[in-house]
């Protein structure tokens, strides 16, 4: 049996723990196990810590067996992308830069975890300070997309996709500030989620554009993924942003065949490859079929989202990415000189070019003489596609549209040309703007490569948007599907 | 250094950086205070590790908030923060929070008294207009030492309010008496404690001059982070000259930031204007802009202590205190407090009280080793009232007065107990006096000063006194003993 536990999803490890099926410790051995001869060839975990996992599994069993299981994820693993805190574990945000740094303190979503008894399971790869989408710009080693070893799991939460792909975690965090979970839960044929603005903790998450900034459960379910967030959401008084669910549970909720969906006009032209388009547009007749209402929208500004997010995003990294100057802790340059010298050494050698054009490019924004021809401008943009969302959300319940406008690319293909690495964001990119909570899907396939579609819902719909992946779900064969590796 | 040739003014504008009285740092729950091994008080939010989020101390924003109320200005509903980015060792993130567009205080003005022709006569009064107040994070110490650089985080995250004036001030001695009174004003509201050897209020100065009758402001220049009133003084004195001698010489003045080395009493060039830093402002994503509520700022007015030269004007006015003492009293809150509790216990003379409070009771406390504040003060308000009515109602005489206050300072004894120890108490028995002045004035060996008091000789009545006080061991009231004297011998 132990051979199969990878297969499982974290909904039914919960019930076999609880049962007395196995153990905490025998599903980390497992896990850890397939670890050893898969991580090498996925590249999806930088980092785990055996001893301390098998630590934490060993408590949970204790507390199970004296009847003081903490809920539904006692006893599970969760893969954790390493550029959120958890004590006494590397944070490198897969940066040379930090790559010296133990976290002295958890995060709020590690203090979650641990409260509902999960497994802190290893640090996830990613794109250098969550920069990219493609996850090539991990600083230590690339992820490659299980379902294609020649193709890049997206990014920048690369690695927790390919981690629950290869079946080498049932549940895993990612981050997103403008794709970052749903791009490469697309790719990689995994269900991710993006939760409305200020409603998990980003206290020990480490900032790339704070207004747009949230950690989101990831999961080859949308049950996993509904559990996963039920555990993180809560009111914190150490992120002034973080407001917190309004009370009710998150799990699916409503009946989701009386869903008005709106699919706003003109997403499906032009970048979009066919079987893309095809596979989206068969999701749009199924929710037809089940009796949801669907309609075209308009939202005249979308084209403004990628440029306004690139000033925005860029500027705020610009200042976030500042206090790496290895004064206090990380990379510290061997070159000798003044303070001011030492710092400018260490940040050169510390980042990698991604992450150095986007601190270019930030402060150029901010500058005196642009900031206004671009930051402002940009903040205008952002809160008029913020007005169009809300008001198309107010006549539908969710738009839909795809993920990302085409499958998962080759390793080094679009290396080159940043600018078409920016657009695999031109759907996901508007409810980070927004602030909107959106979720991807897996709905189809391109040849082995999967593809999903993109439900964005009003503030705090999360329920919705889970409702209406469950309905699909449940009428298709895409959840639980792990590559054959 | 002389001032200003009467045909130049010179135009001041301050930037006053005050440290404000709150229990943790301003937007960390770590503690702050002075007197800490380097790096005792960070903690992963003040040290800026990734990840960590800045939370505003709604203390702070109170002490801000009393600040303003105490000077009269408008709080805004809304105030909001923002990043200035620059990159040096000390600041933690490399960005500083802090208001640049809606700060927490706008406006209001603080009363400043300037020093009048002598010690003893009060100078003018004039209104110093404050543009507005903003709140910000403090940043680390770096120092240098055996050719590396060291940097402590204590003071990094400690609560700033920054105050910004107009350009009101036309003198050193204004720009002395402002923040005089600005000290005065912080510390007697309990927003800032303002320790200026530990460096709690520093200063930034702007000096700019022009002729006499020109509406036109000069080039102003800015000379950075002094942290003392004299370092102030001396530096408006020193760039007046400069910028004096610079124009009548034909050459014109450059606006630069400047830096000011009180050892050598000498200033000197920071960085010019094509040096200055870009500092990227934009607002901070982690900070939602803060509401104040009316109802917040009602209860922090109630907070506000009475002004301290409302306080001068109705001493002087109402109590009938001499300026002197009326200015020593208002300058401490505690001190005039204390001053109110022993008025409020004899309230038929206020000099009185005021002139033992402000003379006797200040001299000993300071001249205690080690000086004994006010708060450990061995007397109390109320037993100074009593001695004060004791030597009123003439039980004791003023003499007297010294000698037991000095004995209640020591013991912390009351008046009347004191007096009735040693015995002090004053004959005020006419009865038994009269009978001992005529036994006295009967005596042959005074005849002489007698004869001579009646041919009109007004001294020679002292020498019939000493008699008597010895009959009385020196208990007669003088006052009594001079009245009978005169109405026996006619």
């Amino acid at each position: 049996m132990a051979d199969a536990l990878h297969e499982l999803s974290a909904a039914e490890l919960g019930r076999r723990l609880a049962s007395g099926a196995f153990t905490s410790r025998a599903l980390c051995e497992a896990l850890i196990a397939r670890h050893r001869t898969l991580n090498d060839k996925v590249g999806a975990f930088t980092h785990l810590d055996q001893a301390d996992v098998l630590a934490q599994a060993d408590a949970s069993d204790v507390r199970r067996k004296a009847g003081q299981g903490r809920g539904p994820l006692e006893g599970i693993p969760v893969g954790i992308k390493d550029n959120i805190a958890v004590k006494g574990q590397p944070l490198t945000c897969s940066s040379k830069m930090l790559a010296p740094l133990v976290s002295p303190y958890d995060s709020h979503v590690a203090e979650r975890l641990r409260a509902a008894g999960a497994i802190l399971f290893g640090r996830l790869n990613m794109d250098e300070f969550a920069m990219g989408s493609s996850t090539e710009n991990s600083a230590f080693r690339k992820a490659f997309n299980p379902w294609d070893l020649e193709r890049i799991p997206g990014g920048s939460s690369g690695g927790s996709a390919a981690a629950l792909a290869a079946g080498l975690v049932p549940l895993a965090l990612g981050s997103d500030t403008g794709g970052s979970i749903r791009q490469p839960a697309s790719h990689c044929g995994v269900v991710g989620l993006k939760p409305t603005y200020g409603l998990i903790s980003r206290f020990g998450l480490v900032a790339f554009a704070s207004s747009l900034d949230q950690i989101g459960p990831m999961a080859r379910s949308v049950e996993d993924c509904a559990l996963l967030l039920d555990a993180l959401a809560s009111a914190d008084a150490r992120d002034m942003t973080c407001f917190g669910p309004s009370g009710r549970a998150l799990t699916p909720a409503g009946d989701a065949r009386k869903l008005r969906i709106g699919v706003p006009k003109g997403f499906l032209g032009k970048g979009v490859a066919t079987e893309v388009a095809a596979a989206v547009n068969a999701a749009v007749e199924f929710y037809r079929s089940q009796g949801c209402a669907v309609s075209e929208v308009e939202l005249p500004s979308a084209d403004l989202a990628v440029p306004t997010y690139y000033v925005v995003a860029t500027a705020e990294a610009s200042s976030n990415l500042g206090r790496y100057d290895g004064v206090r802790y990380g990379h510290r340059s061997a070159v000798s000189g003044t303070p001011v010298e030492m710092m400018t050494a260490s940040r050169s050698e510390g980042f990698g070019p991604e992450v150095k054009r986007r601190i270019l490019l930030g402060t150029f924004v901010l500058s005196a003489g642009y900031a206004d021809a671009y930051y402002v401008r940009a903040l205008r943009a952002r809160a008029k596609i913020r007005a169009e969302y809300l008001a198309a959300l107010s006549g539908v319940d969710v738009l839909l549209t795809p993920t990302v406008p085409t499958p998962a690319f080759k390793v080094g293909e679009k290396a080159a040309d940043p600018l078409q690495l920016y657009l695999e964001d031109v759907f996901t990119i508007p409810a980070n703007l927004a602030g909107l909570p959106a979720i991807s899907v897996p709905c189809g396939a391109s040849g082995r490569l999967p593809v999903g579609f993109h439900l964005v819902g009003a503030p705090l719909s999360e329920s919705k948007l889970l409702a209406a992946g469950r309905l699909f779900e449940d009428a298709h064969g895409y959840a639980h599907q792990q590559a054959p590796l | 250094m002389s001032q200003a040739p009467s045909d130049w003014e010179v135009v001041i504008g301050l930037e006053v950086h005050v440290q404000l009285r709150t229990r943790a740092k301003v937007f960390a729950s770590s503690p702050w205070g002075f007197g800490k091994e380097p790096n005792e008080q960070v903690d992963p939010v003040v040290l800026g590790l990734p990840g960590t989020l800045p939370v505003v101390n709604r203390e702070a924003v109170e002490k801000a908030v009393l600040f303003g109320l105490v000077v009269g200005a408008e709080i805004p509903e809304r105030c909001a923060w923002d990043r200035k980015n620059y990159f040096y060792p000390d600041n933690p993130k490399n960005y500083q929070l802090t208001q640049k567009d809606f700060p927490v205080v706008v406006g209001g003005r603080v009363e400043i008294e300037l020093p009048g022709p002598s010690r003893n006569v009060m100078g003018e009064h004039r209104f110093v207009r404050i543009h507005h107040a903003h709140l910000e994070e403090d940043v680390g110490k770096l120092s240098h030492a055996g050719g590396g650089s060291l940097v402590d985080y204590n003071r990094a995250g400690v609560p700033l309010l920054e105050i910004v004036t107009e350009p009101d001030l036309r003198s050193a001695a204004e720009a002395e008496a402002f923040l005089r009174s600005l000290v005065a004003m912080l510390t007697q509201a309990g927003v800032a404690d303002c320790d200026m050897e530990k460096g709690q209020l520093r200063c930034d100065c702007n000096v700019s001059v022009r002729r006499r009758g020109d509406a036109r402001l000069g080039t102003r220049t800015e000379t950075k982070n002094l942290n003392s009133i004299s370092s102030v003084r001396d530096t408006v004195l020193h760039e007046t000259a400069r910028q004096v001698r610079e124009l009548e010489a034909g050459r014109s003045i450059t606006q630069e930031t400047r830096g000011w080395n009180a050892e050598l009493a000498r200033g000197y060039v920071l960085r010019d204007k094509e040096d200055a830093h870009d500092y990227r402002y934009f607002p901070d994503p982690d900070i939602p802009a803060l509401r104040i509520s009316r109802e917040t700022v009602a209860r922090l007015a109630k907070q506000v202590p009475e002004n301290l030269y409302d306080r001068q004007r109705r001493y002087v006015e109402k109590l009938g205190l001499p300026y002197t003492a009326a200015s020593v009293l208002v300058n401490d809150r505690a001190l005039a407090e204390w001053f109110e509790a022993a008025v409020a216990a004899h309230p038929a003379n206020p000099s009185g009280v005021a002139n033992l409070v402000a003379n006797d009771l200040l001299r000993d406390l300071s001249a205690a080793v080690p000086p004994i504040p006010l708060s450990a003060c061995p007397i109390r308000p109320a037993s100074l009232a009593g001695l004060v009515k004791l030597t009123d109602e003439g039980v004791i005489s003023k003499q007297q007065a010294k000698e037991v206050f000095a004995e209640m300072f020591s013991t912390g004894n009351e008046a009347a107990a004191i007096v009735d120890a040693k015995g002090l108490r004053q004959n005020s028995d006419t009865g038994e006096l009269e009978k001992i002045i005529r036994e006295v004035v009967a005596d042959p060996s005074v005849a002489k000063s007698i004869a001579e008091y009646r041919a009109g000789n007004e001294k020679a009545i002292n020498a019939l006194k000493g008699p008597i006080m010895k009959r009385t061991q020196g208990k007669a009231n003088p006052g009594l003993v001079d009245q009978l004297l005169r109405r026996i011998l006619g």
